[in-house]
């Protein structure tokens, strides 16, 4: 293979999008790894605390792209204490101080401060695609600095962040000669937005796509934005409020006609359901819909809607649609590969509008479905047998039951068997989520049978360590595993330890693992960060190996214990 | 009640005895508990929400399916969460009871409007209850061409055509009903 020219490599490497494709590659031999070394340009952190950036920087010096993803996913549902970590600033940081040429930052979970974003726009003078995902740690000043700096910005995508809005104009910050976007989201502000400005931005932005406004945008607004951008694909309304019997809202219905490009729609912060019609006849051509964000549409009028929506490839909508709503959308959306159906009352007494039946019906009417993320209010097995069989396709399968230890409602059995056959049967399942009553048994089945299995989600499960070990040992491909109040204690996490290095982290809070059990972990695995984190009883840490540990988060990772772990973060 | 000192002895007391101690904690009690996972024990401090003793039986006594919340449960995106403000007032609870009146019915019924998920079932109801038929709803013309029209009184005391306004809002707005007789309701304004 010396043969061939380092650009012939580089050329054929090209052809290489996949990260695991490319690590391949560079185990090879030295050549090859100094060829894609040089040559990557779009690297993928899981864990921003598995590596340092300056490591980074000297493995991957020509990076253009780079993902960071930095807290455990339960922290998503309040089980993180907020200042535990993942702070981007440091990798902003070297990477300018090495001038790095980036281009391109996706960061999910991530603290994210003003002056980070500052010195991103001013240091890399390519930059074009800024991509957050449950972020927190900015205001709108951050945003206006990137608005102002990078000239060349083509995507600023925001998903579901806690921003600071400081009412400012940071809008208005885009200069007139910024006509490069082609990616605008800016959903999650609460606050005003210069609604001129932002006319100006659209107008003079030929190449825009994608645009999710947000709630202060209101449906007059709306219409002459898109009136102003009828090439848009993808769509997020912001404010759908308003009385259908006036001239804008008749305005907005020949809008929506000269609209053909529309493919996806989200948005609909708040709705007045009398105005949907005007989407109809986007509807018909909608592969991706999200109205999950939309309070107060009836299941009657989701029906409706649901209706015109006959090339669906992916649904997000609330449970207000009902099991009957399902059943209209199992015989119009054919296409459907990925559904989320999220509680419209998660605090609800018995309020769920959705159970196993949608489910069943969706199964039956949908047979290209991959992708599931259903909340409700019950499961029975002989439902998710039903499922299993008419689904095989399954990669993500997540199934919330709201009464989380609630058993089959019907012959009051554990889930057990129910889980099985899904894992059974769906043999390239690679992420599941589980709840209802379960036994050690589910866990025999996912051991034996979820050989793709790469993420596990395991909340109030199992009887006895056996459960976990059956897991530990079966699922070979084991990416990440997080477990809370589970009877899972120091022999599961102990038997294998080896098992960690192969997975990018674990988690367990208030299950049966003690001090003592995480510090032989610790001492076996030096490669290995075994954090607990005890935002209580700071006092008696290391006093009683016995003391059961509230929170373990455990990580590879090549570059030893964090130094910005809080106080209430102790790596053993 | 007579009957039940006879079968005394054949009662299973201690299975069935009210207790303040932890499930789990007195053998007998496993097996009247071990079907009924979901026990409902609530417990006020939910941060104290652990695993159940890793025991091989695998009761679990603070088992999350209390209406009491458990942090983090359902798995839910706080940004999501926080999106949504469930209309908890009093009036959920309560239920909404509304005078109905009818032209020319000698009494007047009452409804409880949180009972209706909209208009078409709200209408439906008032048909079935009263024994009779009115139009399709049309923004421009109200109900035209029904024998009778059904109006409510609104906050302000002023009498509107049932139908103008989202749900919702009529809901919060309605104080009571009234079937008028098409002939009188010529004239009634229709849209906001």
């Amino acid at each position: 293979m010396n043969y061939f020219p380092d650009e012939v490599l580089e050329h054929v490497f090209d052809f290489l999008t996949s990260h695991r494709d490319r690590n391949a590659v560079s185990l090879v031999c030295k050549s090859w790894f100094k060829v894609e070394k040089w040559s990557r340009h779009r690297v993928f952190v899981g864990n921003c605390y598995a590596i340092s950036p300056e490591r980074l920087i000297a493995r991957f010096p020509r990076v253009r792209a780079l993902t960071l993803k930095g807290k455990p996913h339960f922290a998503d549902f309040n089980l993180v204490p907020h200042d535990w970590g993942g702070f981007v600033y440091p990798w902003i940081e070297a990477m300018a101080k090495s001038n790095i040429g980036l281009e391109e930052l996706r960061l999910k979970r991530m603290v994210v401060s003003n002056e980070g974003l500052e010195l991103l726009a001013r240091s890399f003078v390519n930059f074009k695609s800024l991509v957050l995902i449950s972020c927190e740690g900015f205001t709108t000043d951050g945003l206006a600095a990137v608005a102002a700096n990078c000239r060349f910005l083509r995507e600023l995508d925001l998903q579901e962040n806690e921003v600071e809005d400081r009412k400012g104009q940071w809008l208005s910050c885009f200069p007139d000669s910024c006509t490069s976007l082609v990616s605008l989201n800016f959903a999650c502000l609460k606050g005003e937005v210069n609604l001129t400005a932002l006319e100006r931005l659209v107008a003079r932005c030929p190449n825009l796509k994608s645009l999710r406004l947000n709630r202060a945008v209101p449906l007059d607004a709306l219409q002459r934005i898109l009136m102003l951008a009828p090439q848009l694909e993808d769509l997020g309304t912001g404010s759908y409020v308003h009385d259908p019997d006036t001239e804008t809202y008749n305005k907005l219905i020949s809008t929506f006609q000269k609209c053909r490009s529309i493919r996806s729609m989200s948005g609909f912060l708040e709705v007045s359901p009398l105005c949907l019609p005007a989407i109809y006849p986007i509807c018909s051509n909608l592969t991706s819909l999200n109205l999950s964000y939309a309070p107060g549409i009836h299941g009657d009028e989701l029906i409706k809607l649901i209706h015109h929506c006959r090339k669906l490839q992916r649904l997000w909508i609330l449970d207000c649609i009902g099991d009957k709503g399902l059943g209209v959308v199992a015989s119009t959306c054919k296409e459907l590969q990925e559904l989320r159906v999220f509680p419209s009352d998660p605090f609800g007494v018995g309020n769920a509008a959705v159970t196993e039946k949608g489910l069943v019906a969706i199964s039956f009417g949908c047979p290209k479905l991959h992708s599931l993320l259903y909340f409700c209010q019950q499961v029975t097995n002989a439902a998710l047998i039903t499922v299993a069989k008419n689904c095989p396709n399954f990669t993500r399968f997540r199934l919330c039951i709201l009464d989380a230890t609630k058993a089959d409602p019907v012959t009051m059995q554990p889930l057990d068997e129910g889980f099985g056959a899904i894992v059974q049967s769906c043999k390239d399942l690679r992420r599941l989520s589980l709840s209802g009553l379960l036994t050690d048994r589910v866990f025999l089945y996912i051991g034996m049978y979820a050989e793709q299995l790469e993420m596990l989600s395991i909340a109030f499960a199992g009887d006895s360590d056996k459960g976990m070990l059956y897991v530990l040992n079966g699922c070979k491909k084991l990416r990440k595993l997080e477990i809370r109040d589970s009877p899972f204690g120091n022999e599961a996490l102990l038997t294998d330890v080896g098992k960690y290095e192969t997975m990018r982290s674990l988690w367990m809070s208030s299950c049966e693992v003690t001090l003592g059990g995480c510090k032989v972990l610790a001492e076996k695995m030096p490669r290995i960060n075994v954090e607990i984190i005890n935002e209580y009883d700071q006092m008696e840490f290391g006093f009683d190996d016995r003391q059961k540990v509230d929170k373990m988060f455990l990580y590879r990772t090549l570059v030893g214990p964090r130094k910005d772990a809080p106080h209430f973060v102790w790596t053993l | 009640m007579e009957g039940a000192v006879a079968y005394e002895s054949d009662l299973n007391l201690k299975a069935t005895e009210l207790r303040l101690g932890l499930p789990g904690s007195d053998e007998a009690e496993k097996e009247a508990l071990s079907g009924v996972r979901n026990n409902k024990r609530a417990s006020p401090d939910t941060s104290d929400e652990c695993g159940s003793k890793g025991s091989s039986n695998g009761d679990r006594e603070n088992a999350p399916a209390t209406k009491a919340q458990v942090v983090g449960w359902p798995p839910i995106r706080s940004f999501r969460k926080n999106s949504f403000q469930p209309k908890k007032t009093e009036a959920e609870a309560a239920g909404m009871f509304v005078k109905v009146s009818m032209d020319g019915a000698p009494y007047l019924r009452k409804i409880d409007l949180k009972v209706y998920k909209g208009y078409p079932e709200l209408l439906q109801a008032l048909q079935n209850m009263f024994k009779f038929t009115i139009g399709d709803y049309s923004e421009r013309e109200g109900y035209k061409g029904s024998e009778y029209v059904p109006t409510y009184e609104d906050k302000d005391g002023d009498w509107m055509l049932v139908g103008d306004v989202p749900w919702d809002m009529f809901m919060s707005s309605c104080k009571r009903l009234r079937i008028m007789k098409g002939s009188d309701a010529r004239g009634l304004g229709c849209g906001a």
